[in-house]
């Protein structure tokens, strides 16, 4: 299973636990199966559309990626807002 | 003591004090984030505020104390699995209820929908009736999105309702909206070439308001021009004339004097700030025959504010009337004798996005 890291707010409503083992294909289903597991955080990483939102970043392992690409149980994905200014 | 609930670009401030004195900040919420609207539910006491971090997309939530925890509201999100997703709650309302003890909330939001509370705002449906509407598909946004920014209940039925939506005009409902239809008769798009604006549905409302003693005369500040509607909305007549200019954002009414409105001026739709640098609202109580300027206490020179559209509010109404306005440059004014004079309420506040007084 993939390990899943969550900080701030989104650990707080996954349970104040940031570390979550979850069995997903791709990041998409992987944060459906996160939202799953803990309701109080559906909307808060994909919108209705089924896309990451827009100042959300989602790293598998040191890369930066979308809602499709492929995950697999060796992976650490990373979910953390995006940090951008100057 | 006079509340006001001031949502701002870093969190929500909850102000109290005297009329015509400084106020105090009570409480903040959502250090950081952009607080659009709060509201306190006046039958029940209860705060909502809508939040859109930037990050975590927008949210309605509520409390029963703005010092403590605020709950996180559910069903405010569009259908899973479509094209759109949603954006921005922009204002919430107190509506009318059913009967029996019901308590109606309304919210809307960007993209032109709206959403229904029954539980004091813990749970909220989308009206499917406007979100499947047959012209949607050719809903033109404003500026600042497509935002469905007013909601006024008719006292006493809960039935009929009216929303404005930038950039598709008034829309009506009279059988609770199950169904709707516009109500843009006589507004005049003078933002789009002559020759398209007959046929035009890309109305840009900023703020729409009912008079409460006679339901069926309406106010709209529109995007060039002030309206009045004496006929519930379904048609409107120009009233800007004698106004320092035709575009603005908020207006708020008496609600004991229908014939009353107050409206603050930006120079133009290119450049939005008060006039010759001048802060001044204008009042009419002659249902838009004539407007009177007032500016008493206000800034009058080398004052470029901007107030945006629900960054004005009143409390109480007749000769207690108080008004209030805060400004994307952080200040909070007020006047404690129906605009006759203003006095700073608040300064040094980050942007101010909407005002409520209660």
């Amino acid at each position: 299973m993939a390990l899943v890291r969550l900080r701030g707010p989104l650990k707080k409503l996954a349970g104040d636990r940031s570390d979550h083992s979850i069995e997903a294909g791709t990041v998409c289903d992987l944060l459906r199966e996160l939202e799953r597991a803990h309701p109080a955080m559906g909307g808060w990483i994909l919108d209705e559309r089924g896309l990451v939102r827009r100042h959300i970043a989602v790293f598998v392992n040191d890369e930066c990626v979308r809602e499709d690409a492929p995950v697999s149980s060796e992976d650490r994905v990373d979910v953390l807002p995006a940090i951008s200014g100057g | 003591m006079t509340e006001l609930l001031v949502g701002t670009k870093k969190g929500l401030f909850v102000l109290e004090g005297e009329p015509g004195a400084e106020f105090g900040v009570k409480a903040r919420a959502f250090a950081g984030e952009p607080v659009e609207y709060a509201m306190r539910d006046p039958r029940t006491g209860r705060l909502l505020a809508s939040v859109t971090s930037a990050f975590y997309g927008p949210k309605i939530w509520y409390t029963d104390d703005p010092s403590g925890e605020w709950e996180q509201a559910e069903g405010v999100a569009l259908p899973e699995g479509g094209e759109a997703a949603l954006e921005r709650i922009w204002t919430i309302v107190d509506g009318e209820g059913d009967g029996d003890g019901d308590r109606t909330l309304y919210a809307g939001g960007d993209p032109g929908v709206l959403f229904e509370s029954h539980d004091d705002g813990a749970t909220w449906e989308l009206n499917r009736a406007l979100w499947e509407h047959p012209t949607r598909p050719s809903w033109e946004p404003g500026g600042g999105g497509l935002c469905l920014h007013s909601i006024v209940p008719w006292p006493g039925d809960p039935d009929r309702l009216a929303m404005g939506i930038s950039a598709v005009g008034v829309w009506l409902t009279e059988d609770g909206g199950e169904t709707w239809h516009q109500g843009n008769e006589g507004l005049v798009a003078r933002y789009l070439p002559e020759e398209s604006r007959e046929d035009s549905d890309t109305l840009c409302v900023h703020r729409l308001q009912r008079a409460p003693r006679r339901p069926e005369r309406m106010f709209i500040q529109f995007h060039g021009g002030v309206y009045r509607s004496d006929d519930a909305g379904e048609t409107w007549t120009d009233i800007g004339a004698g106004l320092p200019s035709d575009f603005g954002f908020p207006l708020v009414l008496d609600p004991a004097d229908p014939d009353s409105a107050y409206v603050i001026p930006l120079a133009a739709d290119m450049d939005r700030v008060t006039p010759d640098g001048r802060v001044r609202v204008y009042e009419t109580r002659d249902a838009g025959e004539s407007w009177t300027e007032r500016g008493d206490g206000l800034p009058q020179q080398d004052a470029y504010l901007t107030v945006l559209r629900h960054g004005l509010d009143r409390r109480g109404e007749g000769e207690e009337l108080e008004l209030y306005f805060g400004t994307t440059t952080g200040e909070v004014f007020g006047s404690a004798d129906a605009a006759a004079s203003w006095s700073s309420v608040a300064a040094h506040l980050p942007p101010v996005y909407s005002v409520r007084a209660r």
